[in-house]
C-alpha cells in the first residue's frame, strides 16, 4: 500500500446544479454538504477540515461565492484545520492538502468544497471567466493574455488546440465525438444539466467561438455546489460505503505559469502532473476502469488521455474514433456528462462521478464493477492527478 | 475597452518599447537566454544581469485561434490572435492580435512582424502578417 492510500474519499455529494437558478450559493453548499455527509454516514459534528479552490474570489461573476470562512459559520462546523488553495495544482488542490491533512493527524474527516454561481451572475449582466472583465489594469500571468485581446480561456484552449490539429491531423469531428460521446453520458444522468440529444450535424453546424473550438467544445456555466469528504482510511473504515482510497497524486510543473510558452503546446501541466502520479504507484494505467478528465474545452481531453498514458503523443484522436472514451468504451471518461454536459463544478463534478462509479452508485450509466479510477484537472499550465481505488 | 498590463520593473521596458518602434526583449547578459515573461533574475544561469534588447521585430507563428464572440461590448469580431516565435530570441513567444491577412487564410509557419498601438501609458505590440512568406 501506498503511503497515500492512508488517505480516503468517505462521500461525495452535489447539489440540484441548474442554470439561472438565482439560489444563493451557500444553499447549494448546504444540499451538497448534507447529501456528502449522508453517504458517508457522518455528520456536521463529525467534520474537523474543510478546505477548498481557490477560496472566496472576486475577480470573476460567480467564480468563486464561498470561502472557508462563509461554509464554517453556515454549517456550524467546528474545525481543527482548514485551507483554502488558490494557488495549487489545479482544482485538486484542496483534495490534495486535505489528504495531506489527514495522513498527518491534522484532522480526520475534511469537507473539500467548490461553490459557483457562474449563471446567475451571467444573467445578471456580468459576463464570467473573462480575464480581467470590466478592469482598466491587470497583472500577473492574465495581463499577457488579456491586454493584448486574449480574453477567454477559450483563446487559449484554441490556439493549443489549432497546434495539435496542425502537428497530429485531429479535426472537428474528433473532438465533436468528445463532445457528442459526453451528451450521451449525459442523458443517462438526470443530475446533468444538458439533457437533450447532441448529433455530429448539430456539432459540426454549431457556431465558432475560437476556433477551432465551437460552442459545443465549451464546458457549460451553472449554478451548484459540490463536496469531497476526504477522511484518515481508518476513520474513513467506520463510514457507510467503502474507503475510496488516494492511491497516488501528482502535482509536478515543469513549464512556466503562461499558456503559450509551454515549448509543446500539444502538451499541457496534465503531462506533468500525470507522470508524476505515476511515479508513485504499482499500478498501471491499462489497470484503469472509469477516468474524469478536464474537459473546460474539449481538446483538454485527448490531452489527458496521452498525459495519462493510455495512449502516446498524437494519438489520441485515433483512440478516441475507436470509442475507447464514450459509452460501451474500455476507458470510459466523465460517464456524469462532463462539464460540457453536465456543467461547470470546476473538476469537483468529475471527481464525484468517479467516486460514485467506483461505489456502484451511478444509476443507469452504471460500468460493470470498476476498481480503479483516475482523475485529472485542470487545464494549460496548471494540472493535479489522482488516482483512486476501492478497497 | 481591453484591459492594460500594470507596469513593472520587470514589464516596463517591454511595454514601452513600442515608443521608440522596438520589440524588447529581457535577455541574459552572462548567458544570452531569452527570458519570457521578462524577469529581473536569468531563471537559467541565475545572474541578475538582466537586459532588455530589441529584438528584430518579425517572428514566426507558431499557432493561432480565430475569435468569434465579442466577449466585452464593443469588441469587433472575427479576429486572429497569433502565437509568434520571436526571431532571434530562442524560446520566447510572444502572443498578440495579427493585421493584414484573412482570418480564412492564416496559417501556421507564416511570417510576420511586429508593429505597435499606443494605449494609455503602454505600447501593445501587435502582428502584422508578412505578405508570401512562410518560414
Amino acid at each position: 500500500m501506498s503511503a497515500l492510500a492512508r488517505a480516503a474519499i468517505s462521500g461525495v455529494g452535489m447539489s440540484d446544479i441548474g442554470r439561472n437558478t438565482n439560489r444563493p450559493a451557500i444553499l447549494h453548499l448546504a444540499e451538497a454538504a448534507d447529501r456528502a455527509l449522508e453517504r458517508a454516514g457522518l455528520t456536521r459534528a463529525d467534520i474537523d477540515g474543510i478546505a477548498t479552490y481557490p477560496g472566496k474570489a472576486e475577480n470573476s461573476p460567480g467564480m468563486s461565492p464561498l470561502g472557508t470562512g462563509e461554509v464554517r459559520n453556515a454549517l456550524g462546523l467546528q474545525t481543527r484545520w482548514h485551507s483554502a488553495v488558490p494557488d495549487g495544482p489545479a482544482q485538486m488542490a484542496p483534495i490534495m492538502v486535505a489528504a495531506m491533512a489527514v495522513m498527518t493527524g491534522q484532522a480526520r474527516h475534511v469537507l473539500c468544497f467548490r461553490a459557483l454561481t457562474e449563471s446567475s451572475s451571467q444573467t445578471a449582466g456580468r459576463r464570467a471567466s473573462i480575464a480581467g472583465a470590466g478592469k482598466a489594469q491587470i497583472g500577473g500571468w492574465m495581463s499577457w493574455l488579456a491586454s493584448v485581446g486574449a480574453l477567454s480561456a477559450s483563446n487559449w484552449a484554441g490556439w493549443m488546440a489549432q497546434r495539435y490539429f496542425h502537428e497530429f491531423g485531429m479535426t472537428r469531428e474528433h473532438l465533436g465525438m468528445v463532445a457528442t460521446g459526453e451528451r450521451q453520458f449525459a442523458m443517462m444522468n438526470p443530475m446533468a444539466v444538458m439533457q437533450k440529444p447532441l448529433t455530429m450535424e448539430d456539432y459540426l453546424g454549431a457556431r465558432m467561438i475560437s476556433t477551432p473550438l465551437c460552442l459545443f467544445d465549451c464546458d457549460v456555466p451553472i449554478d451548484g455546489a459540490a463536496v469531497v469528504i476526504v477522511s484518515a482510511a481508518d476513520a474513513a473504515r467506520d463510514c457507510r460505503l467503502p474507503p475510496i482510497r488516494i492511491e497516488a497524486m501528482g502535482s509536478a510543473l515543469r513549464s512556466q505559469e503562461t499558456w503559450d510558452q509551454r515549448a509543446d503546446l500539444t502538451t499541457m501541466g496534465s503531462h506533468d502532473s500525470a507522470a508524476d502520479m505515476w511515479s508513485r504507484t504499482d499500478i498501471k494505467p491499462h489497470e484503469i476502469d472509469v477516468l474524469g478528465l478536464y474537459d473546460g474545452f474539449s481538446i483538454f481531453v485527448p490531452m489527458w488521455l496521452e498525459a495519462m498514458g493510455l495512449c502516446g503523443h498524437g494519438e489520441a484522436k485515433d483512440f478516441i474514433a475507436e470509442g475507447n472514451i464514450g459509452p460501451g468504451g474500455r476507458y470510459p471518461v466523465n460517464t456524469g456528462g462532463g462539464q460540457m454536459s453536465g456543467g461547470r463544478l470546476h473538476g469537483f463534478g468529475l471527481l464525484h462521478e468517479v467516486c460514485l462509479q467506483l461505489w456502484g452508485q451511478a444509476g443507469e450509466r452504471q460500468l460493470k464493477d470498476p476498481k480503479v479510477g483516475a482523475c485529472g484537472m485542470g487545464g494549460g499550465f496548471i494540472a493535479g492527478s489522482m488516482l483512486l481505488r476501492r478497497d | 475597452m481591453l484591459p492594460l498590463p500594470e507596469l513593472t520593473p520587470e514589464n516596463t521596458a517591454f511595454w514601452t518599447g513600442g515608443e521608440h518602434g522596438e520589440l524588447r526583449i529581457a535577455m541574459c547578459e552572462d548567458c544570452a537566454h531569452a527570458i519570457h515573461p521578462p524577469q529581473l533574475l536569468c531563471p537559467k544561469c541565475h545572474s541578475q544581469r538582466v537586459t532588455p534588447r530589441a529584438a528584430d521585430g518579425t517572428g514566426t507563428i507558431y499557432t493561432f485561434t480565430v475569435n468569434h464572440q465579442p466577449w466585452i461590448p464593443g469588441m469587433d469580431v472575427p479576429f486572429v490572435l497569433a502565437v509568434v516565435d520571436v526571431e532571434g530570441a530562442p524560446g520566447v513567444r510572444v502572443t498578440s492580435r495579427l493585421y493584414g491577412a484573412e482570418p480564412d487564410a492564416v496559417r501556421i509557419g507564416q511570417r510576420v512582424r511586429v508593429g505597435f498601438e499606443a494605449s494609455g501609458d503602454v505600447w501593445i505590440p501587435v502582428w502584422h502578417a508578412s505578405e508570401g512568406e512562410t518560414a
